[in-house]
């Protein structure tokens, strides 16, 4: 493991000014990815500075109904939350299906939506890899690639995204707040997460500096009966093979509103718009979101060792849709 | 416990000099002189910033109850409460613990009396080679707490993050519904 020395800071302007300032320092916050990355050679700061003392950890109800979290407030804190639980059941569930429970109790919800890929080229620090050595190329597109992404790749990376709990916020349209050198402002979630294209090492518009100091969920009243389904090769602590978040309203046995995030599949977080606009007037029943699940998965590019997600993205999908359109019904 | 403020003390001066006078010092990347309080006692320790706290358990206060198995927070062998909250010892900076308390398998019992989480490991047989033992103790203490025994089914989620290679999980999951059914009796009791 490298050597690197260490500053801690108890304010966000000092924490900002020290890693702005320095473009070889790193925020470390709950550590989980960081001090990993670290040790196996792939990130190599200089120095880290310590963040877990500034106050941007609390959970707050916001006045419109929704709900902010703090940067630093932990995973296992906001799934924990009772708000949480009863507004947006869909980020619970996907913060308790994501790591194990030593890990939620570390990882903070800034670095969830900062987290690595878990590409084994990317953490490899001898295969080429264009997300960690940009021009290198990508080992996974010729590899082993059976975990890899179907929707949202480039000839120069297939990595896919490991977040569940962004594959929620995606769903739930949340809202991330970063502070800089010059200032805060706002980033949608849906904006938040870049799709490789040319520039696979670029994952988000973020500048060297800024920190997440909260996600604002919005106020999403159909959220209350959401539903994460996550399928993976073992039952718990693993990461998904295909993941659906789902909101679904229900008026009159047609879908009134839809919104749904997949995970596991994808090199970001994935808004299923084209399933959503399928669903969106069509009766609530099995063969419309067959229909939804199909049309968004047209569009996937599976490679030598992949190609079953497709089908599992759609059948994860259906069977999420199927179940928050029971639950809405229930309730209703 | 009372949190600890104080900043680590520091040999080496901010980089860059000449800046505002009010820049936070910069530890490392040499040894630097931290204090850890670990099982309830008070202890300084040289180590690098990069020092993982089970490294400086381990190799630098004796304190070898916490395994190191995977080291890149997969096996849950290194996990420690710090703060009284179940984290990963591997993936936490032992610089990071300055004021926080810790708590290894070697705090669980009083004297020679066992805590009863690990008299109930003994009486269900639940470890065969023992090296996931005290990260598993450590987390079913943490479990139990949390209020996360309801049924076999919560309880194999909930230890999730500790793997036992010999497969003692039945009898793990035993162990901890006996701890939560005799708290749920003695609770009832009074």
């Amino acid at each position: 493991m490298r050597p690197f020395s260490y500053t801690r800071v108890s304010d966000p302007a000092t924490a900002v000014e020290e890693v702005a300032s320095d473009p070889d320092s790193a925020f470390l916050a709950g550590g989980t990815t960081e001090v990993d990355l670290i040790r196996i050679g792939v990130a190599r700061p200089r120095r880290v500075v310590d963040i877990n003392a500034l106050p941007v950890s609390r959970i707050e109800e916001a006045p419109d109904g929704g709900v902010r979290l703090g940067g630093l407030a932990r995973m296992s804190d906001v799934a924990a939350h009772p708000v949480v639980r009863e507004r947006y059941p869909v980020l619970a569930r996907a913060l308790e299906s994501g790591a194990s429970p030593q890990l939620r109790n570390m990882a903070t919800m800034g670095g969830n939506m900062m987290q690595r890929v878990r590409c084994s080229y990317f953490r490899d620090g001898d295969a080429a890899c264009n997300k960690r050595a940009p021009g290198s190329g990508c080992a996974a597109i010729g590899g082993v690639n059976r975990g890899h992404a179907v929707l949202g790749t480039s000839e120069h990376c297939i990595a896919v995204h490991p977040s569940d709990a962004a594959v929620a916020l995606t769903a739930l349209e949340a809202v991330v707040r970063l502070r800089g050198p010059d200032g805060e402002r706002s980033v949608p979630v849906g904006d938040f997460f870049l799709p490789p294209g040319d520039t696979p090492e670029r994952e988000h518009p973020v500048e060297h500096g800024e920190l997440i100091t909260a996600i604002d969920v919005p106020p999403v009243p159909a959220a209350r009966t959401s539903v994460y389904l996550k399928v993976r090769d073992r039952e718990s602590y693993e990461f998904a093979l295909a993941s659906a978040a789902v909101v679904l309203r229900v008026q009159d046995g047609a879908v009134a509103e839809a919104r749904i995030g997949l995970g596991g599949v994808a090199t970001t977080p994935w808004r299923a718009h084209r399933a959503e606009e399928a669903l969106v007037g069509a009766p609530a029943e099995g063969a419309s979101y067959e229909l939804a699940a199909v049309r968004e998965m047209r569009e996937a590019v599976p490679r030598s060792m992949n190609a079953y997600k497709v089908e599992l993205a759609e059948r994860t999908m259906v069977r999420a849709l199927r179940t928050a359109a029971a639950r809405a019904e229930g309730v209703g | 416990m009372t949190r600890q403020t104080s900043r680590p003390r520091l040999p080496s001066q901010a980089r860059r000099e000449g800046r505002e006078g009010t820049r936070p010092p910069e530890a490392g990347p040499g040894e630097v002189e931290i204090a850890l309080t670990v099982n309830g006692t008070r202890r300084t320790v040289r180590v690098e910033p990069r020092v993982s706290l089970l490294d400086a358990l381990r190799e630098r206060l004796g304190v070898t109850g916490p395994k190191k198995g995977c080291d890149q927070g997969a096996c849950g062998a290194c996990t420690v409460l710090v703060e009284g909250r179940r984290v990963l010892g591997c993936l936490t900076l032992a610089i990071t613990c300055e004021g926080r308390p810790v708590t290894t398998v070697e705090g669980l019992a009083d004297g020679d009396r066992l805590h009863p989480v690990q008299e109930a490991f003994i009486a269900n047989d639940a470890f065969q080679c023992g090296y996931c033992t005290p990260g598993q103790l450590m987390s079913a203490v943490a479990l139990l707490e949390e209020g996360r025994a309801g049924d076999d089914a919560e309880i194999a989620e909930w230890m999730s993050g500790n793997i036992c290679r010999c497969a003692a999980y039945p009898n793990i999951r035993a162990a901890v519904r006996q701890v939560r059914d005799a708290r749920a009796e003695g609770e009832g009791g009074r």
